[in-house]
């Protein structure tokens, strides 16, 4: 395999894992938790390498999984107290476990490797350089094997309890009703994240963890209202994010990880105009579609009021209806247009007369009105 | 001690602390907390842009561009939680993590760039005051000012902003319009402390002074200064810590000392703190034990002739389930019961107390 293979197989993954927990992140309105979470690991693994002095331990993802952890355990501590607000909770524990690692890493951590700029920029592009030696023989990246363990129990824990997932995510009242715990859900769930946010910490750093947990999902909710093709779709959506982010990168030798990141955001941004259903033109054509319909069913009312009396040859002509109705020169023409190509009326010398399919229409929005 | 570049230092972390601590009272008051987070993060692609476009690296050019960023950053939210099922922490999410990636994508860009020099560029990732130069806190200082003068100006505007928006909008005025108004001072009090802070930990900033200051008080006046007061505070400790220790970046200090004062308001003060609330709830815990226990020994004491009779502790542990001697022991302290013989008894004022305790407890005693 190339390097370049190697790279594109690990951000793959690591998209694929990512968008797989963030899915429920999103779901269960706790997307911060990403950003939260991503950021304070930094502090875990700072401390098991004190204790373990190796970089590539496994020991390093148990540390970081432990303050994972602790961070939302605090979060949700401070919200207990009734003092702080759910927001600000969040908002006052990462930045003091991040900053309690950053500090760490400056002051006594110098001569190691773990540099500022790789944890937030990702060290991607050297990921294929780390290589996974077993008996002399060179089974790959390391970081590939590592990412890959990590999707698998990613993806066993969803397989194993997808229902409960399913259940607590939508209706937590029913879930406790049934006899699950929530809270056991929510912690594993939690865990999950801090795991697959370490694997990912290394490929693209702690701020673009944020990216690939959130935005891959948030697009293909945007998409689906299938929680099943939803994960896929995530899924789908961060390989892709992940594929164009390197080429991005790639052409103008920039930093993969914030190519990562802008690719998602450009893909959820073509999602949030031109998802078929729900996109914004979608739905500015939909609007438009609406309004003239509107448009054109007042037009067979006042036409149907003012049929056979003495005024009608001064009321039903073009220009009187664009002043009653208030509507511009351009849009009665599309109006009539409209009306008349639905055959809902005829024009005559200027005279616009129902048809009797108009005057049929006329009748049923009174009705409906 | 004090030379030139220690007191352009302290006077900018002193700026951007007062008016982050302003500015993050309103904030955390209508539960915008991490829109703050957002907004730092979102202001990092302005700073390239701008420096791309002005190819200039004097700090009003760059912070226009994170203003600029950090507000457009704010209309994509309002953009995507208004026109789709997406909620607010999602929309958040991906605006602070796609700008930031757009701006990483693009300092790295600038960095290679063979004319320009990046230097100065990468302090907005976690800040570095030690680097401020005169025209940086003078930028600052105009931008704060402008910014702490708009508050005061519409003070009471925002007041009703935070705490009733119905009342103000019944007032005439567009909430709308003031909305956006606060939000673009938040961005900016935020972009004021991009340099010496960084993007990624300027929402502390904004958070932790005005949580602490809300603990010491219930008035909005009182918080804000306050507020802007711990803010000031910390900026300045975290200057001087990471003056005076070489390789700390001032960043993550200022954010240690302004969470120490969170945390010691958090438990300490005399108001809402975690502290008093323990201390009242012990208290209580106390007096419903004792007062059970006095009860206990009252409906005991009715079936004998006097309220006086003594009562063996098995026999009140039998009404009265739960720890006995601990409120025996309180009931004596405060002379209504006494030890006597093999058990306890009431003391004069004790069956009057108690009578009256039952009186209250169950109603009209036959």
């Amino acid at each position: 395999m190339t390097p370049q293979i190697e790279i594109l197989l690990i951000a793959s993954v690591v998209a694929i894992a990512c968008s797989l927990v963030g899915t429920f992140l999103v779901l269960r309105r706790v997307s911060l938790m990403s950003d939260a979470v991503s950021h304070s690991i930094l502090l875990g693994i700072v401390l098991a390498f004190f204790v373990v002095k190796e970089l590539s331990s496994p020991f390093l993802i148990l540390g970081a999984a432990v303050i994972g952890v602790l961070t939302v355990v605090l979060t949700e501590l401070l919200i207990t107290t009734k003092k702080i607000k759910e927001d600000a909770s969040i908002g006052l524990v990462f930045p003091l476990l991040f900053s309690l690692g950053v500090i760490l890493i400056t002051q006594f951590a110098e001569n190691v490797h773990i540099d500022l700029d790789a944890v937030l920029l990702g060290e991607l592009a050297f990921a294929p350089f780390h290589r996974f030696v077993l008996g002399g023989v060179d089974l790959g990246p390391q970081a590939l094997w590592m990412m890959g363990s990590i999707l698998t129990v990613t993806l066993a824990f969803l397989l194993l309890c997808y229902k409960e997932l399913k259940l607590a995510t939508f209706d937590s009242g029913l879930a406790v009703a049934l006899g699950f715990s929530p809270a056991i859900i929510h912690y594993s769930l939690m865990t999950l994240v801090s795991i697959t946010a370490v694997g990912a910490f290394d490929a693209v750093g702690s701020i673009l963890v944020v990216a690939l947990m959130i935005t891959p999902p948030a697009t293909a909710f945007l998409l689906t209202h299938r929680l099943d093709r939803m994960l896929f779709l995530g899924a789908g959506i961060g390989v892709l994010s992940a594929v164009l982010g390197y080429g991005l990168a790639h052409f103008f030798n920039a930093s993969i990880a914030g190519g990562m990141a802008l690719m998602s955001g450009v893909l959820f941004l073509l999602a949030l105009l031109l998802s078929p259903s729900r996109g914004l033109i979608a739905q500015g054509l939909q609007h438009r579609s609406k309004k003239l319909r509107f448009a054109s069913e007042l037009l067979t009312v006042h036409l149907l009021d003012h049929e056979g009396a003495p005024e009608e040859r001064k009321e039903n002509i073009r220009e009187n209806c664009m002043r009653h109705m208030n509507w511009t020169e351009p849009f009665t023409q599309k109006v009539v247009r409209e009306s008349l190509s639905k055959e809902w009326l005829t024009e005559r010398d200027g005279l616009l007369s129902l048809t009797p399919l108009g005057r049929e229409t006329a009748k049923q929005v009174m009705v409906r009105t | 001690m004090l030379d030139y570049t220690l007191i352009l230092v302290f006077s900018g972390c002193l700026v951007l602390g007062i008016v982050a601590g302003t500015l993050g009272s309103f904030a955390v008051l209508r539960k915008q907390s991490l829109l703050g987070d957002a907004i730092s993060h979102a202001a990092l692609p302005g700073v390239a842009i701008a420096f791309l476009l002005a190819s200039s690296k004097h700090p009003a050019v760059l912070l226009l561009g994170a203003l600029c960023a950090g507000w457009l950053g704010t209309l994509f939210i309002l953009l995507i939680t208004r026109t789709t099922r997406i909620k607010n922490d999602t929309a958040m999410g991906i605006v602070l993590s796609v700008f930031f990636g757009l701006g990483l994508f693009l300092l790295t860009l600038i960095q290679r760039m063979p004319s320009a020099s990046k230097a100065g560029l990468d302090k907005f990732l976690f800040g570095n005051a030690s680097t401020l130069l005169l025209q940086d806190v003078w930028t600052m200082l105009i931008l704060g000012g402008a910014t702490l003068a708009c508050v005061l100006l519409f003070w009471k505007e925002f007041k009703l902003l935070s705490f009733d928006p119905d009342f103000l909008h019944s007032l005439g005025r567009n909430t709308l319009i003031l909305d956006v108004f606060l939000t673009t001072l938040l961005v900016a009090a935020i972009v004021i402390g991009l340099q010496a802070v960084g993007v990624v930990l300027m929402s502390a900033l904004v958070i932790a002074p005005a949580v602490a200051a809300r603990q010491w008080t219930d008035h909005l006046g009182r918080m804000v200064a306050l507020s802007a007061l711990f803010g000031g505070v910390g900026g300045v400790l975290g200057a001087f810590a990471s003056s005076r220790i070489s390789n700390l970046p001032t960043g993550p200090a200022i954010v240690v000392g302004i969470s120490v004062l969170f945390i010691i308001s958090l438990f300490f003060s005399p108001h809402r703190g975690l502290l008093k609330d323990w201390l009242r709830e012990r208290k209580n815990r106390k007096t419903v034990r004792s007062k059970k226990v006095l009860l206990a020994l009252f409906t005991l004491s009715r079936s004998h002739k006097t309220p006086f009779h003594s009562h063996p502790v098995s026999s009140l542990e039998a009404i009265a389930p739960g720890s006995i001697e601990g409120g025996l022991e309180e009931l004596r302290n405060q002379g209504l019961a006494l030890p006597s013989g093999a058990g306890w008894k009431l003391t004069h004022k004790g069956a009057i107390e108690a009578r009256r305790l039952a009186q209250h407890v169950y109603g009209e005693m036959p």
